[in-house]
C-alpha cells in the first residue's frame, strides 16, 4: 500500500455563533488555522472548541456517519460533519470557508439547531409499519431481496435533516412535509409488509403540506449524504397517487396530467392549454394579464397556431401504447 | 477546427413563449460557425411534470427524441435546463439498466426505433464552453459588455444533480458554487456579481399549484441581483426566465418591493457581444423592458 504525504494548508473559517439566549443576532468569528490533509469538518469543529473557544457548541455522537448528529454547513453546502474531507471542501471552495449550522432560523447555539419541526413532520407521515399481526404469530415476516430491493435505499436515512433544511419550500412554506418526511413515507408505502398506504398517500397528497408542492430543484439529491436521492421517492409517490387512483382532481394533478394530453395532440406542449387545463376555465382568469401583456411582446401563441412535432402519429401510437395509468 | 455541428432539441418553450431565446440561439450558432439542426420530430420532454403521472411514458418519449439525435451521429444540444435533465436523466437510467431499456426499445421497435445511447446530450452554454471554447469567444467579442453589472441566475436543472450533470461537462461545475455563467459572462467583458441566489430556485414548476411559493423564489432571487448592483440579469434556461422576466409583478407584490429587472437568455448576451443587432436577437420580446442599449 503506498502511502499519501501528509500535506497541510492555512485555512481561513468564518464560524457562525449565535447563543438564542444572550445575543440578538448571530455574527461570525474568524479563526485561522493549520488543517491537515487526512482531517474531517468535525476535526475543525472539535479543534476550534479545544484550542480556539470552549463555548463553542455543536453536536456529534457516533464519528461514522450514521447517527446523523454533526449535520453543518461548509460554504452553503450541507455535510455530515465526521465524513466529509477537509481536502475536498478545500477543492471546491478554496482556504476560507464559512461554516453555518444547517439552518440559521433554527440555530439555538452556534451549530446546534432545534429540529422540531423536522420530528413533528417526519411524525406526521406515519413512519412505522402498520400491519395487522398476530398477537403469537408461528413464523416470521419474510420479505425477500427483490421485494426490499423496491425501497429504493429509501431505508439508508439516517435522519440528518440536512435535505429538510436545504429544501427552499421549507423555508417558505410552513406546512411543506418535506423531502426526508416524503422519502420516509415511501419507505413505508414500498415495505410489502405494510398496510398503511391509504393513510399515507391521503397524507402526503395533502394541497400545501404535500408533495404536489415540491419546486424540483434537486438540493435534497444534491445533499444527502447517505444518497436517499429523497426527489426521486417524491416521483415515486407521484407514481402511487395516480396508480392507485387516488389523485385528487385539482390544479396540482391535472398539471402532470396535461402534458399527456397535449403530447398526444400536438407532439409539443401546448402551454396555454396546460394552464386552461390545469386551472380550469374559471380559474384560468387569473393569469390573463399577465398572458395579455406577454401577447403584447409575441410571447403567446394562438391555439390555431400552435407548431406540431414531424411524425406526430408516431407520437401518438407511443402515447396509446406506452401509457401506463388513467386520469 | 472542424465545423461543430449539433441536433438541436429546441423545447416547447422556444417554440412558444420565448421566441427570442430560439432567434438568439441561431444568431450566436451563425458567429460562431456551429451547425444546428433542428430535432423537428422531437416531442416535449414532459417539463419533470409527466414523470410524476406517467414515469414509463415520460423515458419512452424522451429515448425517442434522442434516437432522433442518434440516428444523426450528432451530440443533442438543449436550450432548456429542464429539456437537459429529463432528457440526461432518461440517458443515464437506460444506460445503467439494460432491463429497462428493453422495456423502452420494445416500445420503441413499435415505430422503428432503436435507442442505443450513442449519442452524448449537453446544454448549449456547456457546448459552447466545452467544444468551442471561452478564450476563442473572448477573442471573437466585438462590442465588450464593459460597462454592465451582470448576475447569472443558473438554473437548478443544469447543475443539480450534479453526479448526472457533469457526465457531460468537460469540467465540473460545484453546484454551491458554479462557475461556467461568470466565466461566460468575464468571457464577453462583463462584470460578473456574485449573490446568494444565483444557483437556487426560480419557483417555477409550482407556479400553478403553489403561486405564492413560486412568486417569492422569483423574488428573492431578482432581489438578489439587485443587492448586488445587477444592472441586468442572465440565464440559460427559459423557464427560470419566464419567471424573472413576465412574472416580476406577482414577485414583486410578493416580496413586498419592486423588483423588476431585465433578464436576458445567456444566447442573447453572448450575442451583444458578438455584435449580433437587438433585432436578430429578439429583445423586443421582454416583458420586463430591455432598457441598457
Amino acid at each position: 500500500m503506498s502511502m499519501q504525504a501528509i500535506t497541510t494548508q492555512q485555512v481561513t473559517f468564518n464560524v457562525f455563533r449565535f447563543n438564542s439566549e444572550t445575543d440578538y443576532l448571530p455574527y461570525y468569528k474568524q479563526i485561522t488555522m493549520e488543517v491537515t490533509s487526512e482531517e474531517v469538518v468535525l476535526d475543525i469543529l472539535d479543534r476550534i472548541k479545544w484550542e480556539h473557544d470552549g463555548s463553542f457548541s455543536y453536536r456529534r455522537s457516533c464519528r461514522h456517519g450514521i447517527c446523523g448528529a454533526c449535520a453543518v454547513k461548509v460554504n452553503g453546502k450541507g455535510v455530515l460533519a465526521c465524513k466529509e474531507r477537509m481536502n475536498d471542501m478545500i477543492g471546491l471552495f478554496g482556504t476560507e470557508l464559512t461554516i453555518d449550522p444547517v439552518s440559521s432560523k433554527h440555530a439555538i447555539k452556534d451549530m446546534v439547531v432545534d429540529k422540531k419541526d423536522f420530528w413533528d413532520k417526519h411524525e406526521a407521515v406515519e413512519p412505522y409499519l402498520i400491519s395487522e399481526i398476530e398477537e403469537h404469530p408461528e413464523m416470521e415476516c419474510y420479505v425477500t431481496p427483490m421485494e426490499s430491493e423496491a425501497l429504493l435505499e429509501s431505508d439508508l436515512c439516517i435522519q440528518c435533516g440536512l435535505c429538510h433544511y436545504a429544501c427552499p419550500v421549507i423555508e417558505i412554506n410552513d406546512a411543506f412535509l418535506g423531502p426526508a418526511a416524503f422519502a420516509k413515507a415511501f419507505r413505508f408505502n414500498a415495505d410489502v409488509r405494510d398496510e398503511g398506504i391509504d393513510e399515507r398517500i391521503g397524507i402526503v397528497n395533502q394541497p400545501g403540506a404535500g408533495i404536489w408542492d415540491c419546486v424540483k430543484c434537486f438540493e435534497c439529491a444534491e445533499v444527502c449524504p447517505k444518497e436517499v436521492n429523497p426527489i426521486e421517492k417524491i416521483t415515486k409517490l407521484h407514481n402511487q397517487t395516480f396508480e392507485r387512483n387516488d389523485a385528487i382532481d385539482n390544479v396540482a394533478t391535472r398539471h402532470a396530467v396535461g402534458f399527456a394530453h397535449s403530447i398526444k395532440k400536438h407532439g409539443l406542449l401546448d402551454e396555454g392549454e396546460l394552464v386552461r387545463y390545469s386551472e380550469g376555465n374559471i380559474g384560468v382568469l387569473k393569469h390573463v394579464p399577465v398572458a395579455i401583456k406577454m401577447w403584447k411582446k409575441g410571447k403567446i401563441v394562438m391555439p390555431w397556431n400552435m407548431p406540431k412535432s414531424d411524425k406526430l402519429d408516431e407520437i401518438k401510437r407511443l402515447v396509446k401504447s406506452s401509457s401506463t395509468v388513467k386520469f | 477546427m472542424e465545423k461543430l455541428q449539433y441536433a438541436l432539441f429546441t423545447g416547447c418553450t422556444a417554440k412558444e413563449s420565448t421566441p427570442e431565446q430560439l432567434m438568439s440561439t441561431y444568431a450566436v450558432a451563425e458567429k460562431l460557425g456551429i451547425e444546428l439542426v433542428e430535432l423537428s420530430e422531437a416531442s416535449c420532454c414532459g417539463a419533470s411534470h409527466l414523470q410524476d403521472y406517467d414515469d414509463f411514458l415520460s423515458l419512452v418519449l424522451n429515448a425517442r427524441n434522442i434516437c432522433y439525435a442518434e440516428s444523426r451521429g450528432m451530440t443533442m444540444v438543449t436550450i432548456c435546463n429542464t429539456c437537459q435533465l429529463n432528457t440526461a436523466m432518461t440517458k443515464h437510467r437506460l444506460d445503467k439498466d439494460p432491463a429497462l431499456k428493453a422495456r423502452v426499445n420494445e416500445k420503441l421497435a413499435e415505430v422503428g426505433l432503436e435507442y442505443k445511447g450513442t449519442s452524448e446530450i449537453t446544454h448549449f452554454l456547456y457546448a459552447i464552453i466545452d467544444d468551442f471554447g471561452l478564450d476563442k469567444i473572448a477573442e471573437m467579442v466585438v462590442k465588450p459588455l464593459s460597462q454592465f453589472n451582470i448576475a447569472p441566475f443558473y438554473g437548478c436543472h443544469n447543475i443539480r444533480p450534479s453526479e448526472l450533470q457533469n457526465e457531460s461537462h468537460k469540467k465540473a461545475e460545484n453546484p454551491y458554487n458554479p462557475t461556467s455563467l461568470d466565466d461566460l459572462i468575464i468571457a464577453c467583458g462583463g462584470v460578473n456579481v456574485d449573490y446568494e441566489e444565483k444557483n437556487k430556485c426560480c419557483g417555477f414548476h409550482v407556479e400553478l399549484q403553489a403561486p405564492k411559493t413560486a412568486s417569492i423564489l422569483t423574488g428573492n432571487a431578482l432581489m438578489g441581483a439587485m443587492d448586488n448592483n445587477a444592472d441586468w440579469m442572465v440565464t440559460p434556461c427559459p423557464l427560470c426566465h419566464l419567471k424573472l422576466d413576465t412574472q416580476y409583478e406577482h414577485a414583486s407584490h410578493a416580496v413586498g418591493r419592486d423588483v423588476k429587472m431585465p433578464v436576458l437568455h445567456m444566447q442573447q448576451m453572448v450575442g451583444l457581444a458578438l455584435g449580433c443587432t437587438p433585432d436578430e436577437l429578439g429583445l423586443q420580446h421582454h416583458v420586463a423592458e430591455i432598457d441598457f442599449l
